[in-house]
């Protein structure tokens, strides 16, 4: 492996990107040739709902398997073994609950973003208010995650180490982002989803089967095979690798996989894809594709993961540049040199420009929907809406740029980590009160999404993520008084708590006739054909229960 | 909107008054009513199940490693199986969801849309 040699990187960059160049360039055309049907604001934000179930399936796993997935999961299970499966197992198993217990009475009950299905029988400015606010922390900090990534991804694919190089890279990424939800919309979004997804999925099986293939078909002898060349030994393939220090560590894992199997169901861009199906049953069916094919893909990361590490090494991955995210591409380097180290390289970066795609999207319409035509105009006229998602695009494309060269040098892992610990417990907890419980009031919406969003950024603040460690933000100085890496633990009771707490305690009553309309709603579609939309009435419709006036059905 | 609606309404089979709000009527139905309760008597217990055994897993590798070391099958220990397994069971769950909901929401749920859809034409 004469190119290995060079220490900065593997591979031939030109090549790495080849591939990369054509995803763009059909994409691009795609996005194009969408772009003549995002007029009307349902056009723009869910192309008009018109997306089949399989075609959804393949765009929420293209949406969520993020390179967090296909290098970060792999490398941790080839470094940390067990362990690191743990990611592997709460990433699918976390589409459980979106499946039981959420997409098809979100896609009934609202219209465009998660704010929709908040605010419906609530007051409408704070909670629409509230969900937008942890809708743009959640997005924001995911965004900044994958573009520094990005940022990453080109040291090791590209030997791109200087910093105006890497930036450069961050800035390519942001203005293609921009190019596709600008012009493309949700329609445009979704197609390069899908294609990204398709290609993923086609690269992960290939080389997972290779790697078995290379062992008999045999996963004892693959998983002995990376024990033998792990410096842990057969305490590769045990519990307590990362996480088995001590009690603190072993709760920290606790807390970890709360946040890992809550979260996903409470990220904004995910839920925004149930509503590109016309009907909570299509909702339902993109689920269950997502299912398979998440699963799929989470249980060849065992195979790449246990590959890597017996095919390479763990000493050789560890000490690349990128550590243990370099173990995919150096596995597939080793597999099939410069070709399949070109492939996994191109279907990285496609990767993390469709989710970039995705989490603006989402940013942008929780922005123009919830916080401009809702909390602004209040909920009145907005014809400029869609002008306004667009001009949020640009906006957060730039933002995301500037704090992805910000934070390429940061540990990325820690705005994941926030990202998934604030939707597990500022989102998800409000969304099931606000589904399922009739007492669920304006005042509970309020306590549980800024209840989970502010002591998850508290707790992260004062974690040894940002202080006190060799590798937190600030090195240097100590003040974190809290242990644990991940906060889901305490975060998440709370929310739930907080929740309950300003519902009974709270003055007001639950707004009596429109839970009925939510439950009916949400249960049976009713009304979503015809469009009567969440929310989208003016303030005055939210004076509480008193008026015997009842709204006509709107139809949009 | 009110009168082909509560005649709907009615043939549905409740005693609502002639005032009652479309949606309050529908809600109180024996029909919706029954579906409710199927389908929350299927997610919660099966939200429930997942996590338990989600939680068992997380729970025996954090405090009993040295059961999840017990190999099994050559390299092969309970850990890797236990955690093979919560793959199976997503599988499953997701499964016996879709004939649950084809069953006994989707049909329940059509025929009150319809009606209600009906109603307000």
């Amino acid at each position: 492996m004469p190119v290995v040699a060079q220490e900065t990187g593997v591979g031939d960059p030109a090549v790495n990107m080849g591939i990369f160049l054509v995803f763009v360039s059909i994409t691009l055309i795609i996005v194009f040739r969408a772009s003549r049907s995002s007029r009307t604001a349902s056009d723009y934000y869910t192309a008009g709902s018109s997306f089949t179930s399989a075609q959804n399936g393949v765009a929420i796993s293209g949406d969520y398997l993020s390179a967090a997935a296909f290098l970060g999961v792999t490398g941790l299970i080839a470094v940390y073994g067990l362990d690191g499966f743990l990611y592997a197992i709460f990433a699918m198993l976390a589409w459980l609950v979106a499946l039981l217990l959420v997409a098809e009475l979100l896609r009934n009950t609202g219209r465009f973003t998660m704010g929709d299905v908040l605010s419906f029988r609530m007051r409408q400015r704070p909670v629409r208010a509230a969900a937008a606010t942890s809708t743009l922390v959640v997005s924001f900090l995911y965004l900044i995650a994958q573009m520094a990534g990005a940022g990453a991804l080109v040291a090791l694919l590209l030997n791109v180490t200087s910093d105006l190089g890497q930036s450069l890279v961050i800035t390519t990424v942001g203005g293609l982002m921009i190019v596709y939800v600008l012009i493309g919309g949700m329609r445009g979004t979704t197609w390069v989803q899908i294609i990204k997804g398709s290609l993923l999925m086609v690269t992960v099986v290939a080389i997972s089967a290779w790697v078995l293939g290379a062992y008999g078909l045999n996963l004892s002898a693959l998983a002995g095979a990376a024990a033998d060349n792990h410096p842990a030994g057969q305490g590769l393939l045990e519990p307590g690798l990362q996480y088995g220090e001590s009690t603190i560590t072993k709760i920290d894992f606790l807390s970890l996989a709360i946040g890992g199997v809550l979260g996903p169901a409470g990220l904004p861009h995910i839920l925004m894809r149930f509503y590109t199906v016309p009907t909570g049953r299509e909702a339902r069916k993109s689920v269950v594709w997502a299912i398979w094919l998440i699963g799929t893909f989470f249980l060849c990361s065992l195979v790449l993961g246990l590959g890597a590490t017996a095919l390479v090494g763990a000493e050789r991955i560890i000490s690349a540049p990128g550590a243990a995210n370099s173990a995919v591409p150096l596995l597939a380097f080793e597999l099939g040199g410069t070709v399949v180290l070109a492939i996994v390289a191109s279907v990285a970066f496609a990767t993390i420009l469709a989710v970039v795609a995705g989490v603006t999207m989402a940013a942008a319409a929780s922005f123009a929907h919830d916080v401009y035509a809702n909390v602004i105009k209040r909920g009145g006229s907005a014809p400029n809406e869609v002008r306004v998602a667009r001009i949020t695009v640009l906006v957060i494309g730039v933002l995301g740029v500037l704090g992805g060269i910000g934070g390429k040098d940061q540990n990325v892992a820690f705005f994941v980590a926030l990202a998934f610990a604030v939707a597990a417990s500022a989102n998800l907890p409000t969304l099931l009160y606000s589904l399922f419980w009739r007492r669920f009031t304006t005042t509970g919406a309020l306590c549980s999404i800024y209840g989970g969003l502010v002591s998850c950024v508290v707790l992260i603040t004062f974690s040894p993520v940002v202080s006190g460690t060799e590798t937190a933000i600030f090195p240097t100085v100590d003040f974190a008084y809290f242990p644990l890496t991940n906060p889901g633990i305490v975060t998440v009771p709370l929310s739930f708590l907080l929740g309950f707490l300003g519902s009974v305690l709270g003055r007001e009553r639950s707004d009596r006739r429109k839970f009925p309309e939510m439950e009916v709603r949400a249960l049976t579609g009713t009304s979503t054909a015809t469009g009567s939309p969440a929310g989208e009435m003016p303030e005055t419709r939210v004076a509480l229960d008193r008026s015997p006036a009842r709204r006509p059905e709107q139809h949009y | 909107m009110s009168i082909s609606e509560q005649g709907a309404a009615r043939q549905d089979g409740t005693q609502q008054p002639a005032t009652a709000d479309p949606w309050v009527t529908a809600q109180r139905s024996p029909e919706f009513v029954q579906m409710r309760r199927k389908l929350r008597g299927f997610v919660f217990p099966m939200t429930a199940f997942f996590l338990i055994w989600y939680f068992l897993y997380v729970a025996l590798a954090a405090f009993a490693p040295a059961f999840m070391a017990i190999r099994v099958l050559g390299n092969i220990n309970l850990g890797l199986i236990i955690g093979l397994l919560q793959f199976v069971s997503t599988f499953t769950i997701t499964t016996i969801y879709v004939a649950f909901a084809n069953k006994n929401i989707d049909p329940p749920g059509t025929h009150i849309r319809e009606q209600l859809e009906a109603g307000a034409r």
